[in-house]
């Protein structure tokens, strides 16, 4: 075993990933040299624009992209300590769930619409618990119990077309966390519902993980989720890492401009009450991930971009305890 | 589920009214008198004719006799064969059961190509696999069911002497021979059917996986650790049945004109070569007769494709 | 990179190009048209020679596709026969594409109850046997029509109304797909706010956009009419002895198989060989006007 030293082991350490997509044009760098480490019960937000690559991350944990046309070209994902990517089907089949949980984005499309929540649920208590029917049904009805679904006895047996998008979500929590995985992915998990169902959501992301201790890995677009609930922030910008730093931290003394243009656009009701200061966005868009251009990639959008931006990469560095950024600034 | 039941047979009643006002339409638009040739016919005396034509009330207003015409049809009252000179609601159901065995075996033999040959292409798009099954699709749908069934004859009955190429109503054999003999007469017919449906269903059935395959509920399946063989059988074959049924339901006619021309070449005595056999012998009663059953039977599975995709997908039976 | 500029037309014809099996079949169906067109130009053996010494004999050089039971040349027959079929094929998909714009457009300019009505009717002739109802209509009306207009034209007649009367179903479910997915388009707003009239709008703006699914469908049509009347012919109950179609042909030679397997052969893979090529030119079609659908 290849466990390194004990209470200090990192859960979840991505390392220098990197996971491109074959396309009719070339290669898709989508996921371009990303380190994400995840310690035992600690939420970690991963946050950045769509298409920066941060829902690819997050498959390809769970080794859930297709393959082809994606290709894991470098890195390592290691598993308390163990390295996923070199790991056959089978292998990953017994982490899946059991270890990791996910939650998608999308609540309407992710349950199978002709089987009963409970018997989704039950799915993976029997294969990897070996549960029997009744068993697993028994547990369903407590884990819907747990994300407070009202009259789970009743409800175990309905379908899914007969729960609404939020309690579908609460479902798909359910089902994530029926074999007490270490970690859970949540991708997204509010950006299809509406905003008081999404308040919602989180609550009881950070309720579940208050009760039953599991690490969170908390996909976002939305800096105002981050702030709620994370510990440590990871910015994502163009399939790369460009900063990251305890939540306080992040929001306190952002490094990165990309960080900051994030931050700035939070709407605030406070200030733009009093100011009429308008909300801020970042001008201009991303860049293609097909033929990423060289040097910082959000140099074509950086205020304070320097020759040298464009010249060569700003590797991640540490500029205080556990605040890294990949900016020359 | 009952209940939904019940609808579907409510809504089954207004088209198979439909398809009889269809037929009635046709039968009175028809130029002349379709009894016509028993005004030649010598064996029959005139006022049995003239009677003939008072039973059948051919001199009413038109929808006092297509309502005669069609309580008589649905009680069963088809009338007499000029030709076999039996009652023709006898001669049909003499015949039905063949054809029904047929069209059901041959049924099935489709499915058990279609569903593992469809999914297994999908579940490899543009691979050597699935191109080439694509392909052998596509040659299985274009050729006609007359011509498979002229090379069926000429190379397993004529050139290799290993299956009968008519079809025998009597054997002469008992037991386990008996039943040798009627599978070996069997095979031709049914595997002519089948392979034509088994063709079209492939294409259905590969088309249905691939647009299930990439729902975000697979995933959501595969993350939970399944074997990809479960993901596949459990949670894509299962939703992409649901347009599959549909699909072949719409495909009963086309099944049952293929079940004509078989049982034409081979000599099976369904109703199917009943019906042209009336045709050449302008056997009228037989015809309309042959015709309204045929009407049924693509009204009744329609009727079935229906509950079968209510039981399928509960989204609709729970409505 | 900013790609070419391509006409809709182009970028049809260049995903119409990636599918090799479907630009193989156009040359062969053209190849097929071509023949029987002008095959009987070139190959001036009559169709009815009757001739007892060559009977049923397989190819040699003065009968290239051999005889049948009365010595009758095969390839010339199979030429006349192909006009004939390949004819009720495009005629039959003709009717039945008018007929189902004609239905598929009524349904979607009036909607309402109309539109219902249309949609149950057109959801009935799904439901309808084709061919015994295809067999009852041309036995019950096969003769007046014969006295009314002759034999020949009598049966295309017949054999084009009914196939295409029983196949613009499609048809008529795509068009009025179109009407619905289309009327609240902006364009289509913004003529009619411009006044054009009902019509002009159809015409103009809403036919020409289910254009794309509706060839596709058309094509399919011609296969599935060509199939049509080859099986009537070969139930016996087609096109009359005399006009030798594909279909016809087998129906005369199936009695002989086991002498003179050619005469069948060579009829059954025209049809094959036909219908197989406008199947892939459809689906050809397909993936360059309807890319969507799969289908």
């Amino acid at each position: 075993m290849k466990h390194t030293n004990g209470g200090d082991s990192r859960l979840l350490e991505i390392d220098g990933l990197k996971v491109h997509f074959r396309t009719d044009d070339g290669w898709v760098r989508a996921v371009d040299g990303v380190d994400i480490g995840i310690g035992r019960g600690e939420t970690v937000c991963v946050v950045g624009e769509s298409g920066c690559g941060k829902t690819v991350t997050a498959m390809t944990v769970m080794k859930l992209i297709a393959m082809p046309p994606g290709k894991i070209v470098a890195g390592q994902i290691r598993w308390q300590g163990r390295d996923l990517v070199p790991l056959d089907a089978e292998g990953m089949r017994a982490i899946r769930a059991k270890e990791i949980g996910i939650v998608f984005q999308e609540p309407m499309t992710s349950l199978n619409p002709v089987y009963t929540v409970g018997e989704q649920i039950a799915e993976s208590l029997r294969l990897h618990e070996g549960l029997s029917k009744r068993a697993a049904i028994e547990r369903a009805v407590e884990m819907l119990k747990l994300v407070h679904i009202p009259n789970p006895q009743r409800r175990v047996h309905d379908y899914p077309h007969q729960f609404s998008g939020g309690m579908r979500q609460r479902v798909m929590i359910a089902m994530a966390l029926a074999c007490g995985p270490k970690l859970l992915i949540a991708d997204e998990p509010t950006t299809a519902l509406d905003v008081t169902i999404q308040a919602q959501i989180l609550d009881l992301l950070n309720e579940m993980k208050d009760r039953l201790g599991m690490a969170v890995m908390l996909i976002t677009h939305a800096m105002g989720v981050v702030a709620e609930t994370a510990q440590r922030v990871v910015v994502m910008y163009a399939g790369k890492v460009v900063e990251e730093a305890p939540v306080i931290e992040l929001f306190g003394n952002p490094r990165h401009p990309y960080t900051q243009g994030l931050i700035r656009s939070i709407p605030r009701l406070d200030l733009a009450a009093v100011k009429k200061e308008r909300l801020e966005a970042i001008p201009g868009t991303v860049p293609s991930l097909l033929n990423p251009p060289p040097g910082c990639r959000f140099a074509a959008r950086c205020r304070y971009a320097m020759a040298q931006c464009t010249e060569a990469e700003p590797p991640l560095r540490e500029v205080a305890p556990g605040h890294k950024v990949a900016c020359v600034l | 589920m009952t209940q939904y039941v019940i609808r579907r047979l409510l809504i089954a009643i207004p088209s198979l009214l439909g398809i009889s006002v269809i037929l009635f339409t046709v039968l009175a638009l028809a130029p002349g008198d379709p009894f016509e040739e028993l005004a030649t016919n010598p064996a029959i005396p005139p006022e049995v004719r003239l009677q003939l034509r008072a039973s059948l009330g051919l001199d009413d207003p038109i929808h006092v006799r297509y309502i005669a015409w069609l309580t008589s049809m649905l009680r069963g009252e088809w009338g007499y064969s000029f030709v076999s000179r039996i009652n023709v609601d006898q001669l049909i159901l003499q015949r039905l059961p063949t054809t029904l065995i047929v069209i059901g075996t041959s049924q099935v033999v489709a499915l058990l190509i279609a569903l593992p040959v469809g999914v297994l292409a999908a579940t490899r798009p543009y691979s050597l696999f699935d191109k080439i099954a694509n392909t052998l699709a596509f040659i299985g749908f274009s050729l006609p069911t007359f011509f498979t069934g002229l090379l069926f004859i000429l190379f397993f009955s004529i050139y290799l002497d290993w299956l009968p190429f008519v079809y025998r109503t009597q054997i002469e054999a008992t037991g386990w021979r008996w039943f040798w003999e009627q599978v070996k007469q069997t095979i031709m017919p049914v595997m002519v059917l089948g392979l034509f449906q088994g063709a079209a269903w492939t294409r259905f059935v590969r088309s249905a996986v691939l647009d299930v395959i990439r729902l975000d509920y697979v995933t959501t399946a595969r993350s939970k650790g399944l074997p990809e063989r479960t993901v596949i059988t459990k949670h894509v074959v299962r939703n992409a049945l649901i347009p599959v049924v549909t699909l072949v339901a719409l495909q009963m006619p086309v099944v049952f004109g293929g079940a004509i021309v078989t049982e034409q070449i081979f000599r099976v005595p369904g109703i199917g070569s009943l019906l042209i056999t009336a045709i050449l012998s302008n056997d009228t009663p037989v015809i309309m007769a042959v015709t309204f059953v045929f009407a049924c039977l693509v009204v009744f599975f329609n009727l079935l494709a229906d509950v079968i995709y209510g039981w399928l997908d509960p989204r609709i039976s729970y409505r | 990179m900013p790609r070419k500029r391509v006409s809709p037309w182009g970028e049809a014809w260049r995903r119409f190009r990636k599918h090799r099996l479907a630009v193989a079949s156009a040359v062969v169906l053209s190849v097929i048209i071509l023949a029987v067109l002008l095959g009987p130009l070139v190959w001036r053996v009559p169709i009815d020679e009757i001739d007892f010494s060559v009977r049923l004999e397989g190819p040699s050089w003065a009968h290239p596709l051999g005889t049948d039971d009365l010595g009758q040349d095969l390839l010339a027959r199979m030429l006349y026969g192909g006009r004939i079929s390949l004819a009720v094929g495009f005629a039959a998909m003709l009717v039945a594409v008018l007929l189902g714009t004609l239905v598929g457009s009524v349904a979607g300019i009036a909607s309402g109850r109309v539109d219902a009505f249309l949609m149950w009717l057109t959801d009935l002739f799904l439901s309808l046997p084709e061919l015994p109802l295809l067999l009852l209509v041309i036995y019950l009306f096969r003769d007046t029509l014969r006295s009314l207009v002759g034999a020949e034209l009598g049966v295309f007649i017949l054999i084009v109304s009914v196939i295409g009367g029983f196949r613009w179903m499609p048809v008529a479910r795509l068009v009025r797909a179109q009407f619905f997915s289309l009327r609240e388009k902006e364009f289509v707003e913004a003529a009619r706010a411009l006044g054009a009239s009902t019509p002009r709008l159809v015409v103009r703006h809403i036919l020409p956009n289910a254009l794309g699914p509706v060839i596709v469908a058309a094509t399919i049509d011609i296969a599935a009419a060509i199939i049509a009347e080859s099986t009537l012919s070969f139930l016996g109950l087609g096109f009359p002895p005399d006009i030798p179609t594909w279909g016809r042909l087998l129906f005369d030679a199936k009695d002989n198989l086991d002498f003179a397997p050619h005469w069948a052969l060579f009829p059954g893979l025209a049809i094959f060989l036909t219908v197989l090529t406008i199947n892939f030119v459809g689906d050809g079609l397909r993936d360059a006007l309807d890319p969507r659908r799969v289908v």
